[in-house]
């Protein structure tokens, strides 16, 4: 990520909660389409970089079992000035969440496990 | 009907792989369009999940519920994403 042209670097890491909407939460199982990850990942990279040009970014996720206090998500951007680390980053988050084929089911502590369904999320609006 | 008949082989992911029981299967139907085999495989599995939130690709390609598929295709059926 190290860059000479770079002034500022920000970061985004998502990590397993232990509760979703009132439900205690024992561990995260991710399961993601890795061909179709990383081209529509690619593609949010380069959108953030024409609105928010910046020097690096990264991104990784993680798959399989999780457990509470894991990190699920990296994001990493380095760019010349902080307002397009801090953009670039909240772009790329936001719309890896929305578009990317990952999915998430929860394990609850009673046994009980269900995928989560992300239609309630609220799309941030990018500036 | 008047669609013809095309081989598609539908993929299914996460929540559709458990209602489905299996991950993948080809199958002869009558579909135009990627929403076409999405309503079809949701009558022949009894899934309950409208396509307004799920996403659809075509050959590792994303696409639209209007995309038309051809035979001999593979269409990947996406429930609802929840990354992050």
């Amino acid at each position: 990520m190290s860059n000479p042209g770079a002034g500022g670097f920000c970061c985004f890491e998502g990590w397993v909660r232990n509760e979703n909407e009132g439900r205690t939460v024992e561990r995260l199982e991710y399961e993601a389409y890795e061909p179709l990850v990383i081209s529509e990942g690619e593609r949010v990279l380069a959108e953030a970089l024409q609105r928010f040009p910046y020097l690096e970014a990264r991104c990784v996720h993680r798959t399989g079992l999780l457990d509470i206090g894991d990190l699920a998500v990296w994001v990493g951007v380095a760019s010349a000035h902080r307002d397009e680390a801090f953009k670039a980053c909240r772009y790329i988050i936001d719309e890896l969440k929305l578009r990317l084929p990952i999915w998430k089911k929860e394990h609850y502590v009673d046994g009980d496990s269900g995928w989560v369904n992300c239609e309630r999320c609220a799309a941030h609006g990018h500036d | 009907m008047s669609e013809s008949m095309k081989t598609i082989t539908v993929r299914y992911f996460a929540m559709f792989r458990e209602h489905a029981g299996l991950g993948e299967e080809t199958l002869s139907l009558p579909v135009e369009t990627a929403k076409d085999v999405f309503e079809q495989t949701r009558l022949r599995h009894g899934s309950k999940e409208p396509n307004g939130h799920c996403k659809v690709a075509i050959n590792d390609e994303m696409a639209d519920w209007s995309s038309p598929v051809s035979d001999g295709d593979t269409v990947l059926l996406f429930p609802p994403v929840a990354g992050g």
